[in-house]
Formats: structure tokens, C-alpha cells, sequence
């Protein structure tokens, strides 16, 4: 186990190295020269030279990487080019609001999911199954930019019961989610945010209890005369770690593709923050943004692998 | 060629007769399964629909999509019985726009999935067939790709690219690729090590052909089966990267971009705010349960 653990989690060095490449070389695949977005249109040669060496963008790229890495490992990312703050506090700061949502979001789409699903695989081919099927597809085919909107259609504009967008008054700062007057504003984006992994998970639910419905143990467990609950604990407890690798999977998209719902609510979010990043070309946000995320769900991965190994003994990883 | 005439040599005719109508009895079985799924044939028949309508737009739609009329902004469904789905905030028909719009919904969700298809499965192959340190390099490359959310992936690539409708597909195309990658690399490794590929090779045959005559034909079902799951995904994605301005640009028609534009109109006309998101849904919804049929008739886990 602890042997299986250190490999992971050597193996997952170069992914992370990797993943800084990726997110170095995409911004460096930007049509137009960074420095042009900074001097004005009739800046002389000399300027941008001097600004170019200023921004050690005269030397090779791998230079720069290297560069660019050893200070990001220290958490210097550079200040944002739009707030002229460090990006790594902006980043961190809207990663909490994120965090806030997707949290909300698997903790009313996790219960659930499991609970339709493991119904669906009891009754195969019957009605409850047939409605938490069609649910399910609902929840997978759904553009949950579309379902925001209805739902703001729905409870904002129509009904007037919640905000449409927004963090409350005080915004992110002052945000106390022990508040109803504030924690209204979260109840949409979480809602908007919950039928994607909602359906998916009932889905994969579906299918490995069915899977282990379908087992000599479980027909060992009916001949000695269990039924109903009985039988379903037994197969639930094993479908659960092919099912948890699902969870962690979902956790993490749901982490790192927040820009749609957030820009939707305009949810203080790293998505959001991305979007504004890309909207005014603010690279070392950008670069940042996408870093933290991508690593979140590097990490995210890392700890479903382990905790999956280490509540599932019979998983023997080569 | 027909059977009967053809004096064929007996030992050339034994060899082939078994393994002909076993192909021709699997497909067959999947053809029964699917006349009798009906929700299978009532998707394929709105797919049908959909293309048709987005090919024969020209004739279909009502208005032009991108003519537009002061006077009859935003006007509600079924205006002056002309317009059916009332009219945009540049007072362009909406009906028309999302009849023109489904041309690039059906482009976007085909296209990337078609080539990242073609790319990936090709990559796979390769990787699954060499074996060794091939395999660990590509699939490797594949993991870094993995670890991030394709949402993010899509949205970085087309934001720094600077968006339009060519960035989009190239950057939906590397976020399918990985995927599809490892699908054909695991249905590829698992064929390398049947007996069949064996008996090939020691009976002379080249790599090449144990490849292309042995290996492919295995591999090409789960890849395309594991291909049509993505166009609803393609779908999504694309509309979602035209909603946030970065996919087509404006006047062209396109779901997503309506949706974002129609989105400033919530509270003056709110039904026809969701109706291009409802294309979008009823589109991928479509793709997905045909996907789904499809994979259940020719018995394949997911």
C-alpha cells in the first residue's frame, strides 16, 4: 500500500512538470507580441527592445521557462497585468469561492446520485429505473449554461425568489454563508452547478451495482435468504470505490470548468476570473489561472487513486 | 462475388467460409437490436431531421438569418403570425437563426471528433502495437493533456489563439484527442496478445499487414462506438466556447452565440432567451442516446 502510494505519487511529478509546459507554451502560442500589448502603438524600436529585456522575452524560450518555473514554484506568478496585484493571492482568493460552489454542488448531487442509482440497478428495466435512466441522460446531455439560465429565467426573473447574479452586497469579502440573505446568492450557481456530476454519477452508480447484483455472492447472499436492503448493502459496499474514482473525477471538473456557470452568475470564481483574464489579454493571470486549476485536479486525482487503494484492499496495482 | 460459380480451391473456401457469416450474423444481431429500440430509431430520425434542416436551410428558413429590422425587435413568439419564434434583438428572425445555427452545431460536433478520431486512434495504434518505451512516451504525453478539465483546455487554447471558429475546432480536436488515444491503445494492446495475431505473424505475416488486416478492424468498432458518445460532448463544448465569445464570431448564426446575446434580453423576453440553448440540448441529447443505443446493440461496455 504505502509502496503503491509513493510510486503515484512519483508518477505524478512528470505530469505536473508537464502540465507546466503546457500551460507556458500555450501562452507563448498567443498570436502578437506580449510586449505590444503594453507599449502604446507608436513605441520606437528601442523601447520595445529595452521592455523585451526587461521582461527577460529576448532570451530563449527554455530560459524563460526556467525562469518562469523556479519563480511560480515559489508562488511568484507575477503580478496581473489588469489589477497590478500579485496573481497568485487573486487566484487564490477566487479558488475559495469556486471551491464554495463546487462543494455545494457534490453535496447535494453526490447523496442523490448514489441513492437514484443504486434504485435504478435494484429495480433494472422497471419504472424507477426508467426515470432515473432518463434523468440521468438529462443531467449528461444538458449544456449547463442553458440550465443556468432557464433556472434564472425560472427563479429571478419569473418568480423573483433569488438573485440572478452576483455575491451579495459586500461581495466575496464580506461573505458569510451562514447567512440566508447571502447564502441565497450561492443557491442557483450550486443548483446550476449539480445536474452534470448528478447525472454521471447515477449513471456509473447504475451500472457497477448492477454489475455486482449480477455476482455468485450476491445469489449466495438471496439463497441464505436476504432481500432487499440486505442484499443491496453488500453490493453497494463493493461498487463503491469504481464509483468514488468517478466522485473524485467529477470533484475535479467540476473545480477546474467553473468559467461557464460563473461567468453566468458572475460568481467571483477562478473561472470568472479566467474569463476576464482572456477577455483583456492579462497573460500572467492567465498562466496562473490555469496553472492553480490544472494542478488542483492533478492533485484532486492523486487523492482518489490513494484513498481508493486504501479503502479497497483488493485493488493490487502493478 | 457469388459462391456457387467460382470453383474455388476446397482449402481457401473452409478458411473463409466460418469467419463471413459470423461477421455478417454480429451485424445482424445489431441490426435486429436496433429496429427494435425505438427510442434508438425516434433520436435518429431528430438527428435525420436536424441535418436535413441545416443542409436544405436556405429553403427552410422563413427570413434571412442575418437580415435585421429595427421595428421588430425582440418581438414575442409567433409575432404578426410571421414570425414563429418572435425575433432577436436586432430583430432577426429567431426560427430562421437557429435553423442556419444548426449548420454550425453539426460542423463543430462531427468535425473536431472526426479528425481527433482519426489522430488519436491513429495514435493508439501505435502505441499499443509498438509496446515498450513508444508506448510510454505517447501515452505519457496523453496523461499530461489528461490532467486538464476539458472545459479549461478548450477555453485556454481558444482564448490565447485569440478565438474564431478555426481555433475552436483545432483546440475541441487536441481536447478529444487523449481520449480517444487511450481507447484504441488499450483495445489495441488487448488484440496484440490474441492468438490470432500470433498465428499471423508465424505464418510470415508483415506488422504492416497484421496491423492493417488484424489489429484495425478490432479496434476501429470500440473507437467509433467511444467517438459518437463525444459528438454531444463536441456539441457542448463548442456552443459553451461561442457563448463566451470565443468560438464563431457575430452575425454568423450559431446557438451558442445566440444564447449569449439573447441572454442581455432575460427580462424583456425570457422563452425566447432559452430557446437556442434548448437546440443545443435537444442536439446533444439526440446524439447521446443514439451513442447509447448504438453501443448497447453491438453489446460494448462503456
Amino acid at each position: 500500500m504505502w509502496q503503491y502510494a509513493a510510486r503515484r505519487i512519483i508518477l505524478a511529478i512528470p505530469i505536473a512538470i508537464g502540465v507546466t509546459i503546457i500551460c507556458f507554451c500555450l501562452v507563448h502560442l498567443a498570436p502578437g507580441d506580449p510586449v505590444q500589448n503594453l507599449l502604446p502603438p507608436d513605441a520606437s524600436q528601442e523601447d520595445v527592445a529595452y521592455l523585451k529585456q526587461a521582461y527577460g522575452l529576448d532570451q530563449p524560450m527554455p530560459v524563460q521557462y526556467a525562469k518562469w518555473l523556479a519563480h511560480a514554484v515559489t508562488g511568484d506568478f507575477g503580478i496581473s497585468i489588469q489589477t497590478r496585484r500579485p496573481v497568485l493571492g487573486e487566484v487564490l482568493h477566487a479558488l475559495g469561492n469556486t471551491l464554495f460552489v463546487s462543494t455545494g454542488a457534490v453535496m447535494l448531487a453526490f447523496p442523490l446520485a448514489l441513492v437514484l442509482g443504486t434504485l435504478a440497478a435494484y429495480f433494472v428495466g422497471r419504472p424507477p429505473d426508467r426515470i432515473a435512466t432518463g434523468v440521468a441522460v438529462i443531467g449528461i446531455s444538458v449544456p449547463n449554461y442553458w440550465f443556468a439560465i432557464v433556472l434564472i429565467i425560472i427563479f429571478a426573473v419569473e418568480l423573483r425568489v433569488l438573485p440572478a447574479a452576483g455575491m451579495g452586497p459586500q461581495g466575496s469579502d464580506g461573505f458569510d454563508p451562514l447567512q440566508w440573505s447571502q447564502l441565497r446568492y450561492a443557491v442557483l450557481p450550486v443548483v446550476a452547478t449539480s445536474l452534470v456530476p448528478l447525472g454521471i454519477i447515477m449513471r456509473s452508480t447504475r451500472s457497477a451495482v448492477a454489475d455486482m447484483l449480477s455476482q455468485d455472492f450476491i445469489l449466495t447472499l438471496r439463497a441464505k435468504g436476504l432481500r432487499g436492503w440486505g442484499v443491496l448493502r453488500h453490493a453497494l459496499r463493493n461498487a463503491l470505490p469504481q464509483v468514488l474514482t468517478v466522485m473524485g473525477l467529477q470533484f475535479g471538473y467540476l473545480v477546474g470548468g467553473s468559467i461557464l456557470i460563473e461567468t453566468i452568475f458572475t460568481w467571483p470564481g477562478t473561472g470568472f476570473l479566467l474569463n476576464k483574464a482572456i477577455l483583456t489579454r492579462d497573460i500572467p493571470m492567465l498562466q496562473g489561472a490555469m496553472l492553480v486549476l490544472a494542478m488542483c485536479f492533478v492533485v484532486i486525482n492523486l487523492v482518489v487513486d490513494l484513498l481508493q487503494t486504501a479503502i479497497d484492499p483488493r485493488i493490487k496495482r502493478g | 462475388m457469388s459462391d456457387t460459380t467460382l470453383p474455388l480451391p476446397r482449402l481457401a473456401a473452409a478458411e473463409e467460409a466460418p469467419r463471413r457469416t459470423r461477421a455478417r450474423g454480429y451485424w445482424r444481431t445489431v441490426g435486429r437490436r436496433l429496429r427494435r429500440d425505438h427510442v434508438t430509431l425516434f433520436f435518429v430520425a431528430v438527428i435525420a431531421i436536424i441535418v436535413l434542416a441545416a443542409i436544405f436551410a436556405p429553403l427552410i428558413a422563413p427570413f434571412d438569418p442575418s437580415t435585421t429590422s429595427i421595428a421588430n425587435r425582440l418581438k414575442p413568439i409567433g409575432y404578426k403570425g410571421l414570425f414563429i419564434l418572435g425575433t432577436d434583438e436586432l430583430g432577426r428572425d429567431v426560427l430562421s437563426r437557429l435553423i442556419y445555427g444548426g449548420r454550425i452545431s453539426l460542423l463543430m460536433g462531427l468535425l473536431p471528433v472526426g479528425l481527433a478520431t482519426c489522430i488519436g486512434g491513429f495514435l493508439g495504434l501505435i502505441a499499443g502495437f509498438a509496446g515498450g518505451w513508444v508506448n510510454t512516451l505517447i501515452m505519457r504525453i496523453m496523461d499530461v493533456f489528461y490532467a486538464f478539465p476539458s472545459v479549461l483546455l478548450a477555453v485556454a487554447i481558444s482564448g490565447t489563439m485569440g478565438g474564431g471558429i478555426g481555433v475552436s475546432l483545432v483546440a475541441l480536436t487536441l481536447v478529444f484527442i487523449p481520449p480517444l488515444c487511450r481507447v484504441s491503445e488499450a483495445a489495441t494492446t488487448q488484440i496484440r496478445s490474441r492468438d490470432f495475431v500470433d498465428a499471423a505473424r508465424a505464418s510470415g505475416a508483415s506488422s504492416l499487414s497484421i496491423v492493417l488486416y488484424h489489429v484495425l478492424r478490432n479496434v476501429l468498432t470500440p473507437v467509433l462506438v467511444y467517438a459518437s458518445s463525444l459528438i454531444s460532448v463536441a456539441i457542448l463544448l463548442a456552443a459553451g466556447l461561442s457563448f463566451l465569445g470565443l468560438g464563431v464570431e457575430p452575425p454568423t448564426a450559431d446557438w451558442g452565440l445566440m444564447l449569449s446575446t439573447l441572454r442581455q434580453s432575460i427580462y424583456v423576453q425570457p422563452v425566447i432567451c432559452a430557446l437556442p440553448g434548448a437546440a443545443i440540448f435537444i442536439c446533444s441529447l439526440s446524439f447521446n442516446l443514439v451513442s447509447d443505443g448504438l453501443r448497447q446493440a453491438m453489446d460494448i461496455k462503456a
